[in-house]
C-alpha cells in the first residue's frame, strides 16, 4: 500500500514504458501468464533476441515504446483472468529493473487485485541492481513472488564484452534474492563457442550452489530467430556465423552444471 | 432373455422404455484414478494391426484406393461376411467382403458414384448406371429438378458452397447403444408400435412419417440379418462386454454400409460400454487385457471405414475424412464425472496402435473433470496430437449429459436430435456483392439482386452496413431455400433409415447453416469504420480492389471495437435465416467452422476491403486472419469467445496451432523442490474450439 506519503500516487496510476504485452506467455514463469515487455535495457548482450526493446524512451515521452498505467495493464489481465488461473503476471524486457517503481506498483496492485491475488514474476538480468543501491529495489522485491534471473556468463573477465556491463549486478542481486528467499529460476543462454564450455557451465553451477532459493536451472540453447529483428532495425548482427545450439547438447551441459551445483552445496553442508 | 442379459444392472425407467441415458446414470461407475491400470496391446492386437498397416500401405501404393465395388449396390445385407484375419478378431464386420474395398453407394447421386469409380480407375456396371439414371431417381437428380436459376447461379459463383446436393449429408448419429442394450427385436417392437400409432389423418406429413417408420423397421430387420451373416444373434440384448461392443458396432456398420455421409459419427459410447466392462471384470469373465483388446479391435475397425469419393470432394474436405467422432468424458448434470475406465481405454488405443486421425476421439472437456484424466489427456495429446477437445461446460447447458458430437463440433442429444447439414454461405463475398449491387466481383455477372451499388471513391460505414444487411437478407433466403430442397430430396431418395431407426419417433431437427469468411468481414467493416477505404473500379464500374489508408482494429486482439462487429454479423445473419421457413419445422442454427474448405472459399473470393488479396485463403472457422492477431493466443481466443453461441449452436471453431516449445517448459527445467502443479498448462476456451476438416 502506498498511501502515507504525499509524493505517492495510487499504484494503478503509475506509468511505465512498455514495448508490448503477450496474452499467452507459457515460457516466462509457471503456468499461463500475462507478460509485460518493458521498453529499454542498459545491457547489449550479443545474443539478445529482442534488440527492439533496447532503446529507452526519451524524457519527453517520445521514442520507442508506449506509456501505459498499471491500471491499464491490470485491466488487460482481468479481461482474461480465467486463462491465468495457474499462472500470473510476468514482467520482462527490456530490463524491468530499469523501471523499479513502476514494476513495484504493478506487482503491489497485482497482489491487491480485487478479484484475487495475482502471482508476480520478475524476469531480469539485474542490470541496474547493486548491493549499494539496494534500497531503490526494496519495494519491488517485497512484491515479487518469483524471479527468473539471467546469468550471462560465469566468467567476470568476459562479462562486459559479452553484455556491455560487469557481472557484479546479477551476482549481487542473486545474493539479495537468496537472503530474501525468493524462489528463483536461473537462466543461462548457451552459445556455441562462447558460453558452452563445460568449465563455464560448471562455474554457473557453483555460483547457484551458493543460493538456496534457486528452484530451477534453464539452460537455453542459443537460436538465431532474433536475426531478422537486427536487419529490420539496421543493426549489425554481432554473432554472425555462430550456429544455433543443439538442444541435446544443452541438456548434457545442464547435467554438468547440476553436478557442480551439488558439489558446491555439499561443500556448504547443504 | 432380457432378464439374463441385464443381470446385475440396476433397474429403472430404461427397462420399460427406450431410455439409454437412464440406464447409464443408474449403472455407471465414475473413475477418478490414473492410467496405471491400463494394459498394453495383446499379441493378437499387434499382429492384426500390423496386417491392417500393411493393407493401408497397399492402399497407398495403389494410389489411394485398394479395391472398389462396381456392380453391387451396397445395402445393410448386400455383402457376405468380411474379415481381416478372422481367428484374431475380437470384433468383426467390414463394409464389404474384404478389407478396405470401397462399397458402391448410389442413392446420393449416380454421377458422383460413377465419377468416384472412374477417377480411381474403375467403371460402374452400365446396367447399374442405367437403372439409377432411367428407373430409380437419386437425391442429386431430385435436387436439380427443383433448383431455381438463382440457386444455380449462387452455387456457380460460390457465394454458397459445399452444398450436400450430390453427396450424403451425414451428421446424423444413430443411438447405436440401443442395439446392445435392447437387442434388435425390442427395437422393432417399439417401432411397430409407433407405426401403429400414426393412423389418423392421412395428410402428407403423416404419410411420410408412416413410410419412414416402415423403412426404419425394414432396416432393423436387415440389421438383425447382418448379425446373422457374421454368426451373431443380435435380435437379443448383448450379454457381455464383448457382445455389447460387437452389437453396437453392427449398428454403426449397418449405417456406413448404406450411407456415405459427410460425417458418420458414432456417438458417445465409453460410459455406456464401461458398465458392461465393469460387470464382466467383476464377475471374472474378462481381464483388463481382454477389455482393452476388445476396445482396440473396435477402434481398429473404425480406422478402416472408407468411402468411394471423388478428388473434388477430397479437395473440399482436405483428405478423405470419415469423421467417425467418438465423444468421451464430460460431466453429468448431477455433478458426477462421466469419465470411466473405458474412457481411458479409448484414449489408450492411441498408445497401443499408434496415432490416427480416425476415429476422431473427442474429449468433452470440463474444468471439473478428474485431475488424473486431464493429465492423461494432456499426456496423450502431447505424444500423439490425436485428441480433439470440446467445451462440455458450455454445451451441457444446452444439451444435457447425453449428447454427442457429429463431425467436428455439432452437438446433438443422442437418439433425440438430428440435423440437416448445410455447408455454408460466404459472407465475405456477400459483402462484395453489397458493395457492387449484386454483381459478382470476379465475373461482373449479376448474381444477386440488382440493388444500388456504392457510389463515390470512399466507402461509408453506415452506407455499406445498410447495403450489407439487405444483401445478407437475400443470401439467407436463397441459402435456406436451397437447403430446403436438398433435405427434402435427401429424405425422399437417400433416407438414413437405419440411423433414424435408432432415434425416438419424434426427433428434434436442427437446420444447420454455416458461414465462412467471418474474420474477413469483421476486419473489412472495421477498416471502413476506423480507417479510410478507397475503392478501385474497373471500366464497367465494378469495384475490384480497395486501398486502405490508415490502421484499424483487427479481429483477434480482444478489441471490442471490431469484435462487436463480428458478433453483430453473426447475429444479423442468423436473424435473417430464422425469418425464412425451414424444411420440416427444423430449428435454424449456424456454425462458424470452416477448417480446410476456407482455402476453397478464399480462392473464389475477390479482393476485400481489409486488404486481403483475391484468392487468398480465409482464416479457418472463427479464427482471426493470418498474422493479424498480434497480442498472443489468449487475446485471440478472447475475440473468438465473444461470438454468440446462442446463434451459432452448431459450433464455433478456432484452429489453434502452436509449436510445442511455445506451450511451456518441460518439467526438466525445475529441480524437484517446486510444486510442478504450478507449471501445468491449462487452456480454457469459452467456445468449443476444435479442429475439423469436414467443414
Amino acid at each position: 500500500m502506498t498511501v502515507g506519503t504525499e509524493k505517492n500516487v495510487r499504484d494503478v496510476e503509475v506509468i511505465g514504458r512498455v514495448h508490448s504485452t503477450e496474452s499467452f506467455g507459457t515460457v516466462d514463469g509457471p503456468g499461463t501468464r500475462f507478460v509485460v515487455f518493458c521498453q529499454g535495457c542498459p545491457m547489449r548482450c550479443q545474443y539478445c533476441h529482442n534488440p527492439d526493446t533496447w532503446e529507452f524512451a526519451r524524457a519527453d515521452g517520445t521514442g520507442p515504446g508506449t506509456s501505459v498505467t498499471v491500471g491499464e495493464l491490470l485491466e488487460r489481465y482481468e479481461r482474461n483472468r480465467p486463462f491465468y488461473r495457474t499462472g500470473g503476471i510476468t514482467v520482462t524486457g527490456g530490463e524491468p529493473m530499469a523501471q523499479p517503481d513502476f514494476v513495484a506498483a504493478l506487482f503491489r496492485a497485482a497482489h491487491a487485485a480485487p478479484a484475487g491475488r495475482i502471482h508476480t514474476c520478475l524476469d531480469t538480468s539485474g542490470a541496474t541492481y547493486s548491493a549499494a543501491g539496494a534500497a531503490r529495489f526494496s519495494a519491488l522485491l517485497d512484491a515479487t513472488d518469483m524471479v527468473l534471473l539471467d546469468i550471462k556468463t560465469s566468467d567476470p573477465a568476459r562479462h562486459e564484452e559479452l553484455c556491455g556491463l560487469p557481472a557484479s549486478h546479477a551476482l549481487e542481486l542473486g545474493d539479495e534474492l537468496a537472503r530474501r528467499r525468493i524462489p528463483t529460476l536461473i537462466r543461462h543462454v548457451v552459445v556455441p563457442g562462447i558460453t558452452d564450455s563445460e568449465e563455464e557451465v560448471a562455474a554457473v553451477g557453483r555460483i547457484i550452489g551458493n543460493w538456496d532459493n534457486v528452484v530451477g536451472l534453464d539452460l537455453l540453447p542459443y537460436h538465431t530467430m532474433g536475426k531478422p529483428k537486427y536487419e529490420k532495425l539496421g543493426l549489425e548482427y554481432p554473432l554472425k556465423g555462430v550456429p544455433a545450439m543443439k538442444p541435446a547438447r544443452a541438456k548434457e551441459l545442464r547435467q554438468v552444471a547440476l553436478a557442480a551445483r551439488a558439489a558446491r552445496r555439499a561443500e556448504r553442508g547443504r | 432373455m432380457s432378464q439374463e442379459a441385464w443381470q446385475g444392472f440396476v433397474g429403472g425407467n430404461w427397462e420399460h422404455e427406450i431410455d439409454v441415458r437412464d440406464f447409464i446414470q443408474k449403472n455407471y461407475t465414475p473413475y477418478d484414478g490414473d492410467e496405471s491400470f491400463l494394459a498394453g496391446p495383446t499379441e493378437n492386437t499387434t499382429k492384426l494391426w500390423d496386417e491392417v498397416m500393411d493393407l493401408f500401405q497397399q492402399e497407398r501404393d495403389a494410389g489411394g484406393v485398394l479395391d472398389m465395388d462396381t456392380d453391387l449396390v451396397s445395402t445393410i445385407i448386400s455383402h457376405p461376411a468380411g474379415y481381416i484375419d478372422q481367428p484374431l478378431e475380437k470384433i468383426v464386420g467390414l463394409q464389404t467382403e474384404k478389407p478396405l474395398k470401397r462399397a458402391l453407394m448410389v442413392n446420393g447421386g449416380i454421377r458422383m458414384a460413377v465419377a468416384a469409380c472412374k477417377q480411381n480407375g474403375y467403371e460402374v456396371d452400365p446396367e447399374i448406371v442405367n437403372i439409377y439414371t432411367n428407373y430409380r431417381k437419386t437425391h442429386n437428380a431430385g435436387v436439380f429438378d427443383c433448383y431455381t436459376p438463382e440457386m444455380r447461379a449462387c452455387r456457380h459463383s460460390h457465394i454458397i458452397t459445399g452444398l450436400p446436393d450430390a453427396y450424403g449429408r451425414g451428421r446424423i448419429i444413430g443411438d447405436y447403444r440401443r442395439v446392445a442394450l435392447y437387442g434388435v427385436d425390442r427395437l422393432i417392437e417399439e417401432k411397430k408400435a409407433e407405426h401403429a400409432g400414426t393412423q389418423k389423418t392421412m395428410n402428407e406429413a403423416t404419410i411420410r412419417h408412416r413410410e419412414e417408420l416402415a423403412e426404419q423397421i425394414r432396416a432393423l430387420q436387415e440389421l438383425a440379418q447382418l448379425g446373422k451373416i457374421y454368426g451373431f444373434d443380435i435380435s437379443r440384448p448383448a450379454a457381455s462386454f464383448q457382445e455389447a461392443v460387437q452389437w453396437l458396432y453392427f449398428g454403426y456398420l449397418a449405417a456406413v454400409k448404406e450411407q456415405n455421409g459427410a460425417a458418420m459419427s458414432i456417438g458417445r459410447n465409453s460410459t455406456f460400454l464401461d458398465i458392461y466392462a465393469e460387470r464382466d471384470l467383476r464377475n471374472g469373465v474378462i481381464t483388463e487385457a481382454e477389455a482393452q483388446e476388445i476396445i482396440d479391435h473396435l477402434v481398429m475397425k473404425l480406422r478402416m471405414v472408407k468411402f468411394a469419393r471423388t478428388p473434388e470432394y477430397n479437395e473440399l474436405f482436405s483428405g478423405d475424412p470419415q469423421w467417425v467422432t467418438e465423444s468421451i468424458g464430460g460431466m453429468g448434470v448431477d455433478g458426477r464425472s462421466m469419465v470411466t475406465k473405458t474412457a481411458f481405454r479409448y484414449l489408450h488405443t492411441l498408445e497401443n496402435m499408434g496415432t490416427s486421425p480416425e476415429p476422431n476421439l473427442t474429449v468433452l472437456w470440463s474444468t471439473r473433470l478428474p485431475e488424473a484424466f486431464k493429465r492423461y489427456c494432456a499426456k496423450i495429446s502431447i505424444t500423439t496430437s490425436s485428441i480433439q477437445y470440446e467445451n462440455d461446460d458450455l454445451m451441457r447447458v444446452y444439451h444435457g449429459d447425453d449428447y454427442a458430437i457429429a463431425c467436428c463440433v455439432s452437438s446433438m442429444r443422442i437418439g433425440k436430435e438430428m440435423q440437416f447439414f448445410g455447408a455454408r454461405a460466404n459472407l465475405a463475398k456477400c459483402l462484395l456483392y453489397a458493395i457492387n449491387g449484386g454483381r459478382d466481383e470476379k465475373t461482373g455477372e449479376q448474381v444477386g439482386p440488382k440493388f444500388r451499388p456504392v457510389e463515390g471513391d470512399y466507402l461509408d460505414y453506415d452506407d455499406v452496413v445498410s447495403k450489407y444487411r439487405d444483401m445478407m437478407q437475400w443470401l439467407a433466403e436463397v441459402y435456406v431455400n436451397s437447403l430446403n430442397i436438398i433435405h427434402y430430396m435427401h429424405d425422399k431418395y437417400c433416407y438414413e433409415r437405419l440411423q433414424m431407426a435408432l432415434h425416438d419417433e419424434h426427433v428434434h431437427r436442427w437446420f444447420a447453416t454455416g458461414i465462412a469468411g467471418l474474420s474477413v468481414v469483421a476486419d473489412s467493416l472495421s477498416a471502413i469504420k476506423y480507417a479510410k477505404v478507397k475503392v478501385v473500379r474497373d471500366e464497367t464500374g465494378l469495384v475490384t480492389d480497395y486501398q486502405v489508408e490508415g490502421d484499424f482494429p483487427k479481429y483477434g486482439n480482444d478489441d471490442d471495437r471490431v469484435d462487436q462487429i463480428a458478433h453483430d454479423v453473426v447475429e444479423v445473419f442468423m436473424k435473417y435465416v430464422r425469418e425464412t421457413d425451414t424444411y420440416r419445422n427444423s430449428v435454424p442454427t449456424t456454425s462458424i467452422l470452416t477448417i480446410t474448405s476456407n482455402v476453397v472459399y478464399g480462392n473464389a473470393t475477390g479482393n476485400t476491403p481489409d486488404g486481403r488479396r483475391a484468392g487468398e485463403p480465409f482464416a479457418p472457422g472463427a479464427n482471426p486472419m493470418h498474422r493479424r492477431d498480434t497480442h498472443g493466443a489468449v487475446a485471440s481466443l478472447a475475440s473468438v469467445a465473444k461470438l454468440p453461441f446462442k446463434d451459432a449452436q452448431d459450433g464455433i471453431s478456432n484452429t489453434f496451432s502452436i509449436v510445442p516449445n511455445a506451450l511451456g517448459k518441460d518439467a526438466a527445467v525445475m529441480f524437484d523442490e517446486l510444486d510442478l502443479d504450478a507449471l501445468g498448462v491449462d487452456i480454457q476456451i469459452e467456445n468449443p474450439a476444435p479442429d475439423c476438416g469436414c467443414c
